[in-house]
């Protein structure tokens, strides 16, 4: 990291080149904002890609925090704590929890996103997971990134600059900051630094998390994302037959549905409470049952979107398990070779030596290709238990 | 309490059975008085009112019927009038309550149940078996005569509903001389009017490629969407594979121990024969492209289940040798 950076982009691990753009631009910011005419360096639309744990919303957020401080990212004024916890006036952001970013919700935000800073600095729009706009959404964000008022910003996350992940339109009018993916060591020193981690299981996390930060931190901090790890890992040893496979493969699909229904179940309840209170739910006396009679409907609209976001998040949790499955044959497939990589899980190399002795390269490789397979079905829509079944007899056959 | 006075109950949701009992219960009592006067009801409309006018003795005498009809919406007052009526009822009327025989009203049908009443069962019929049962008493009510084989190729081309059903065969005897066999249900009534993916997929396992692809025809030409069709495929080669890899046993143990439907796990077990692990792991492959394939991955979903088909029998082929 450069001795010049801000502190408020230390929370980027092993972002050099990055940091280092996004720091000279919030020089130019600063410069605008003092009424200078220099402009270089800053722009009005930012596209921030990597792959997923990289931390682009980390990034763009932080960003957001340095253009809205006076000291351009101090990181302990309230204009940085702000931004930072996303309560800050002038800092819109979107964060979806669906499977898609509506074109409604669009519409709202470059409304929002026309007007003028109230504190004077940048009116910033912030989107996470820009790969998630629909195409119509998507259309309604070019109009507003096309002709933007002057001091608002536009920050977008997407994993890469892929037609698939964000229009070219849109992409042709933001600069692009590339975030590497972040080697194991820098992941594993992050975490003994700010998260107190002792550097064994620190180093032990790293790697295991494959350059996901936010993996690491919760493998390194969570006893059952370890224990729910542990469990996909056991899943190669396990297939014996071709019952087995259908065993395994329902186990693995009730393990990430219990998990996604655990994270979100809690919300959903609570949710639900708060707007049943606020259409006048659970009121007494006269009139009380007639006034919640009309909630029928926005109780529906909250469900709907209820039931959007457990299915991304079961599919999430299914997609940490593939990842951490192809983890494992990957590892494999270099001990065969004799490649002098670090293994991934390095907790589980006494399977990979098993594994590597019995299977040849091609069918490990067949193995490692169904489970990548498997991720881009279950992104094509198929039934999460038929492309997982699939995937566990060719696990099986190889 | 004579049995003459004595409340019908007609319990369940099946229209044409209902409509049965209550002409049955109303032709009862026109054995005794052939002018009886029947009165209908809908019981979310009737009052306390309604029925005290209704059941109270005429001055002209002679016998009457008051049918109730959907006595599960009854409102409170009313049921109650009506278990009141049903403690003691008068001689010369006959109270014919109907009832959806669901959770709603669930006191009035147990209090008309416990005061005596004659009760007619007209619940749905969902079993095959049940369904076969009803096509063979329909015939012999009409006089007619039929055997298994015809009555199940009479349900494969009517379909489920019993109306339907009833109508074709009093059609069929009407237009025959009463015995009626596969020829004659086959000169009448063409295709097939109920088929799931379940029966393609069961063809298919079995490795009976000109069932299964005619039974897909019929499917997408009656409207069945493409997508249970392939999950349909996908889970009879999952339960195949489940039950092939726990080897031979009684179906009922497997049954409890796979978490699935004992007469699944008897009929898969059939199905077994044919398959070797390998070819069941191909199989699977294949139930997996193709729901990929019908969500969007191709153009024409059902040549892509009619390949499919093919490519499940070709799998089962395989593993024989």
């Amino acid at each position: 990291m450069t001795v010049s950076a801000a502190p408020v982009f230390a929370s980027l691990v092993g972002q050099d080149e990055a940091v280092a753009t996004l720091s000279a631009a919030v020089d130019g910011a600063a410069a605008i904002v003092r009424g200078e005419s220099v402009t270089n360096g800053m722009t009005h639309a930012w596209l921030f890609t990597g792959p997923p744990g990289s931390g682009r919303s980390v990034a763009a957020r932080a960003f957001a925090a340095a253009l809205q401080c006076a000291s351009g990212g101090c990181g302990v004024c309230a204009e940085c704590h702000t931004t930072l916890a996303g309560t800050h006036s002038d800092v819109r952001s979107v964060v979806p929890e669906g499977l898609s970013i509506s074109v409604d919700e669009m519409r709202a935000l470059v409304l929002r996103a026309a007007s003028a800073p109230t504190g004077g600095r940048w009116q910033v729009v912030l989107i996470e997971d820009a790969d998630r706009l629909t195409e119509k959404a998507s259309n309604a964000l070019l109009k507003a990134v096309e002709e933007p008022s002057p001091r608002t910003v536009f920050l977008l996350c997407t994993p890469s600059t892929h037609p698939d992940d964000v229009s070219v339109t849109i992409r042709s009018r933001c600069r692009v900051v590339t975030l590497r993916t972040p080697s194991a060591e820098s992941i594993a020193e992050m975490l003994v630094r700010r998260d107190g981690v002792d550097g064994a299981s620190a180093a032990w996390a790293a790697a295991a998390s494959q350059g996901h930060v936010g993996r690491a931190r919760r493998l390194a901090r969570d006893p059952e994302a370890r224990s729910r790890r542990g469990a996909v890992l056991a899943v190669p040893r396990r297939l014996t037959g071709i019952g087995a496979c259908f065993d395994a493969a329902s186990a693995l699909i009730a393990a990430t549905e219990s998990e996604a229904t655990d994270n979100v179940s809690d919300v959903d309840t609570k949710e639900r409470a708060a707007l049943e209170i606020a259409l006048g739910g659970g009121g007494t006396g006269r009139g009380a049952a007639t006034a919640f009679r009309g909630a029928a409907g926005a109780l529906k609209e909250l469900e709907r979107r209820q039931k959007s976001r457990t299915t991304r998040a079961k599919r999430d949790a299914l997609d940490r398990a593939l990842v951490d499955l192809a983890g494992f044959y990957r590892d494999v497939l270099a001990q065969r070779l004799g490649a002098g990589v670090p293994a991934v899980h390095g907790d589980a190399t006494a399977d990979a030596t098993a594994a590597a002795r019995r299977w040849t390269p091609e069918s490990t490789l067949r193995r490692l290709e169904a489970v990548l397979a498997c991720r881009t079905a279950i992104e094509a829509n198929v039934k999460p238990q038929i492309a997982v079944e699939a995937m566990m007899v060719t696990l099986w056959r190889g | 309490m004579t049995p003459s006075g004595a409340p019908h109950l007609v319990i369940g949701d099946e229209e044409l059975l209902v409509a049965r009992g209550v002409a049955a219960a109303v032709a009862q009592a026109r054995t005794t008085e052939p002018d009886a006067v029947v009165e209908e009801f809908a019981a979310a409309e009737m009052t306390v009112g309604d029925l005290m006018a209704a059941v109270s003795p005429s001055l002209f005498g002679g016998r009457r019927v008051v049918v109730v009809r959907d006595g599960q919406d009854a409102k409170k007052e009313l049921a109650a009038a009506l278990l009141s009526y049903a403690a003691s009822p008068e001689e010369d009327v006959v109270l014919v309550v109907t009832h959806a025989g669901g959770a709603k009203g669930k006191a009035l049908a147990d209090g008309l149940r416990d005061a005596g009443s004659t009760v007619t069962n007209a619940s749905k019929i969902t079993k095959v078996r049940e369904r076969m049962d009803f096509v063979r008493d329909e015939f012999r009510r009409l006089g007619g005569k039929c055997g298994e084989d015809a009555a199940g190729a009479l349900l494969a081309a009517v379909g489920n509903d019993l109306r339907e059903l009833a109508a074709a065969c009093s059609q069929l005897v009407a237009d025959s001389d009463g015995r009626i066999d596969v020829a004659t249900v086959a000169r009448y009534y063409r295709g097939r009017a109920e088929v799931s993916g379940f029966t393609v997929a069961d063809a298919a396992m079995v490795g009976d490629l000109p069932g299964a692809l005619e039974a897909l025809r019929w499917a997408l030409h009656v409207g069945v969407d493409p997508v249970p069709i392939a999950d349909a495929l996908a889970d009879g080669v999952r339960t195949v594979s489940r039950v092939a890899s726990t080897g031979r046993g009684s179906a009922y143990q497997l049954a409890s121990t796979l978490g699935l439907a004992p007469w699944k796990v008897e009929r898969a077990q059939k199905q077994t024969r044919g398959w070797s692990p390998d070819s069941l792991a191909q199989a699977m492959r294949v139930a997996a492209d193709c729901n990929a394939a019908v969500k969007g991955g191709e153009e024409d979903r059902g040549y892509a289940l009619e390949r499919a088909v093919f490519a499940l029998v070709a799998a089962r082929g395989s593993g024989a040798v």
